[in-house]
């Protein structure tokens, strides 16, 4: 039977075929997080019956949810792909980057020295990222082969053209490509799938019972990493993840929802986007994710 | 439930932007988060209105200087169907920006200013719209509020628009009298224009039917990965996997493979979600065959009796999009077609295409950024295509600046004139 996916799933196996057939060294960022699941899934059945002819990385901030590592080491043996962890904690031990401190400190952007190093280390010369076009407003800019200089960098102003279903990956030594296979898909297309191909996904993103703190309006999970803020009130909530990122800087929604279609029929309802629910580090400032785009964050 | 692809082209001034708003907050696809965002920004700027072309201008070169540059891709679901907008700038500096985001949609929407009726932005975008092969046109007439919501004014400008648009190759072209800022025909039905009996924009949107659009009858099958598992339990699997680029493909066909001209039978198709019995356009698939062929990615899998065309020698439509160097005949370039990646020289620009007053200017030598022409080109290999108005997929290539990278040149194959 034909699903609105089913135009979706093409498209995205159609990247993720072009890019292993006209890239040396192609790696898969997998964080764990639903879009990259969704990702990793729709890359298995690209090959299928053969493997998935490159690897997956994390960029492991150190301060990630417990659940979230759990099911990222589980999915990668049950899938038989090979692993490869970009440690943020490594690249403050080495020096290259100094660690954050203070009461809102994230080591969020940090990432951006550790990936970019990670690329460099392993040669990488394609970079599959989950970023979906609704997420954001720059994100809705972006091609789906996104160019980054031998810096890392993204120009915004000077994109290639991107036309038909050609895409162009021509790339001097030194530089890469970010790809982005879901770019066409919403959040709700993203459960969809999550919910008609039954995918497993970490224990957070469903309702539980945690302890919550409130911070600029945002519910923040108390964590190894996040004390509570000096003064506020930690409560028993029941809440579930939108999004799943850095423990110091990722918010909880207040939800009853445990099963996928629960979700779905609460992200259809949904009135606020789920970085704008979520994330404290795209509140930074107007333009935050072009900003760290520019410099080569995800 | 289906998917539709559609560009809006114009610029701030014609109420494109507000047009847009209008569908995603009428159809209640705007969050509120979003909304605070754009309104803040509108107050802080000292705006009398809240400017929705903020939601879609998200580079902080368009936020400062009020202007779309580039394409943006903005989404909504209706409880009918889901809607992907690429939303394009209409400038004439931006016309490439303009092609790429209206390449590959099944419907694009022209805005005309009820006040102004058809200028040469508007010839230029139905142009641009004709020669990408668009299916679906619809002129909206907006700002009809501004002319007293006459039934005249809006017939005056079908008129002229047709006198104009009989010269193009336009399949269908709905014509909407509207005003976005006013909600009329948008989303809702006007009481404004009792004399419009056609349907809203929305309504319109939901209904229009493509499921003819796609050639279903020219077997094509461009190869772009071959799939050959290293394992045990799959020692004799080959599949050819790749998009469908038209006609259909069912197990029991029988099918040739090009360049090498030899024949086999499929097996079998696999699909991401499962073996299936048959494959149609736009589908991602693994092809199976009873004979064990040299097959490579670049070739190309059709029908004995239905074959694309095979040259070197090419004649195109070319839209010059490289800012830093014009198109220099003689230069080897890089072209990629399908699946195929070879070189390239221009032999001769036939004309150039004036796009605002459709005239062919001959005696040129090159093309600039944003200019249109008439090309024969040849390659180091044959290209296996059909003309672009038969099939988009096999009748499109893009030109790669072999030394910068950049995607140069964008073209369409037509068959060499007579």
């Amino acid at each position: 039977m034909k699903t609105s996916l089913d135009g979706l799933i093409d498209e995205s196996v159609t990247i993720i075929r072009e890019v292993a057939a006209e890239f040396e060294r192609p790696v898969l960022l997998f964080s764990g997080g639903k879009d990259s699941v969704v990702m990793l899934h729709l890359a298995v059945r690209a090959f299928a019956p053969a493997r998935i002819p490159f690897p997956v990385m994390h960029i492991d901030t150190g301060h990630n949810f417990s659940e979230v590592i759990e099911f990222r080491d589980r999915c990668v043996a049950e899938m038989g792909v090979q692993l490869i962890v970009g440690s943020v904690q490594a690249s403050i031990d080495s020096g290259k980057v100094a660690d954050v401190s203070g009461p809102r400190a994230s080591r969020n952007p940090l990432q951006t020295v550790t990936l970019l190093d990670s690329i460099a280390e392993h040669r990488f010369d394609a970079v599959f990222g989950g970023a979906r076009r609704d997420e954001e407003r720059a994100r809705a800019k972006e091609r789906v082969y996104s160019h980054r200089d031998s810096f890392g960098q993204w120009d915004p102003k000077n994109q290639r053209p991107e036309l038909w279903g050609i895409y162009n990956g021509r790339h001097r030594q030194g530089e890469h490509f970010r790809i982005f296979p879901l770019s066409n898909w919403t959040e709700l297309d993203i459960w969809t799938f999550i919910g008609e191909y039954n995918i497993d996904l970490p224990s957070i993103y469903y309702a539980h019972t945690r302890p919550i703190f409130r911070r600029d309006n945002m519910l923040m999970a108390v964590t190894d990493f996040l004390p509570p803020d000096e003064g506020s009130v930690v409560e028993q909530m029941e809440v579930r993840f939108r999004t799943v990122g850095d423990a110091t800087c990722t918010a909880a929604v207040e939800s009853s929802a445990s099963t996928v279609a629960d979700i779905i029929a609460e992200t259809a309802v949904a009135r606020v986007t789920e970085r704008g629910a979520t994330r404290a580090d795209d509140r930074m400032s107007e333009a935050g994710m072009e900003d760290r785009k520019r410099t080569g964050y995800f | 439930m289906e998917r539709l692809r559609f560009a809006t082209v114009g610029s701030v001034d014609d109420g494109k932007s507000t047009l847009i708003g209008r569908l995603l907050y009428d159809s209640k696809s705007i969050f509120e988060d979003q909304l605070e965002h754009i309104e803040a920004v509108s107050k802080r700027r000292g705006d009398d209105y809240v400017d929705l072309s903020l939601l879609t201008d998200g580079l902080r070169a368009e936020r400062e200087q009020g202007i779309t540059i580039d394409v943006a891709y903005r989404y909504f679901a209706t409880p009918k169907r889901s809607f992907i907008i690429a939303d394009c700038p209409g400038h004439i500096q931006y016309t490439r920006n303009m092609i790429t985001g209206a390449s590959n949609v099944d419907l694009a929407i022209v805005l005309i200013d009820a006040r102004t009726g058809v200028i040469e932005q508007t010839r230029r975008h139905s142009l641009l719209v004709s020669l990408l092969g668009v299916p679906h046109l619809v002129i909206c007439v907006n700002k009809m509020d501004l002319v007293g919501y006459d039934q005249e004014v809006f017939s005056n400008i079908r008129a002229e628009f047709e006198e104009f648009a009989s010269r193009l190759d336009l399949q269908d072209v709905t014509f909407l009298p509207i005003s976005a800022l006013a909600g009329d025909n948008c989303v809702t039905r006007s009481t404004n224009m009792p004399w419009f009996e056609g349907p809203t924009l929305l309504h319109h949107l939901e209904n229009v039917y493509t499921a003819s659009d796609d050639n279903r009858i020219d077997t094509r099958f461009p190869v772009q990965f071959v799939i050959r598992p290293q394992r045990a339990d799959f020692p004799d699997y080959r599949g050819y996997a790749g998009r469908v680029a038209g006609g259909v493909f069912r197990v029991g066909d029988e099918v040739m493979v090009l360049p090498s001209g030899l024949t086999s039978t499929i097996t079998g198709i696999d699909s991401p979600i499962g073996p299936v019995v048959e494959a149609t356009p736009g589908q991602a698939v693994t092809v199976l065959l009873a004979d064990d062929l040299s097959i490579t990615r670049g070739d190309m899998i059709c029908r004995p009796n239905n074959r694309p065309r095979v040259s070197q020698e090419l004649e195109a439509m070319l839209c010059w999009m490289d800012d830093t160097a014009p198109l220099q005949p003689g230069k080897i370039y890089s072209i990629k077609h399908t699946t195929k990646v070879a070189r390239t020289k221009i032999n001769e620009v036939l004309y150039r295409l004036n796009i605002s007053t459709l005239s062919r200017e001959t005696g040129v030598n090159q093309l600039t950024m944003n200019e249109i022409g008439r090309v024969t080109l040849h390659t180091t290999a044959p290209l296996l295509f059909d003309d672009y108005h038969q099939n988009r997929t096999t009748g499109c290539f893009i030109i790669v600046d072999e030394e910068t990278g950049q995607t140069a040149g964008a073209g369409m194959l037509l068959s060499p004139r007579t």
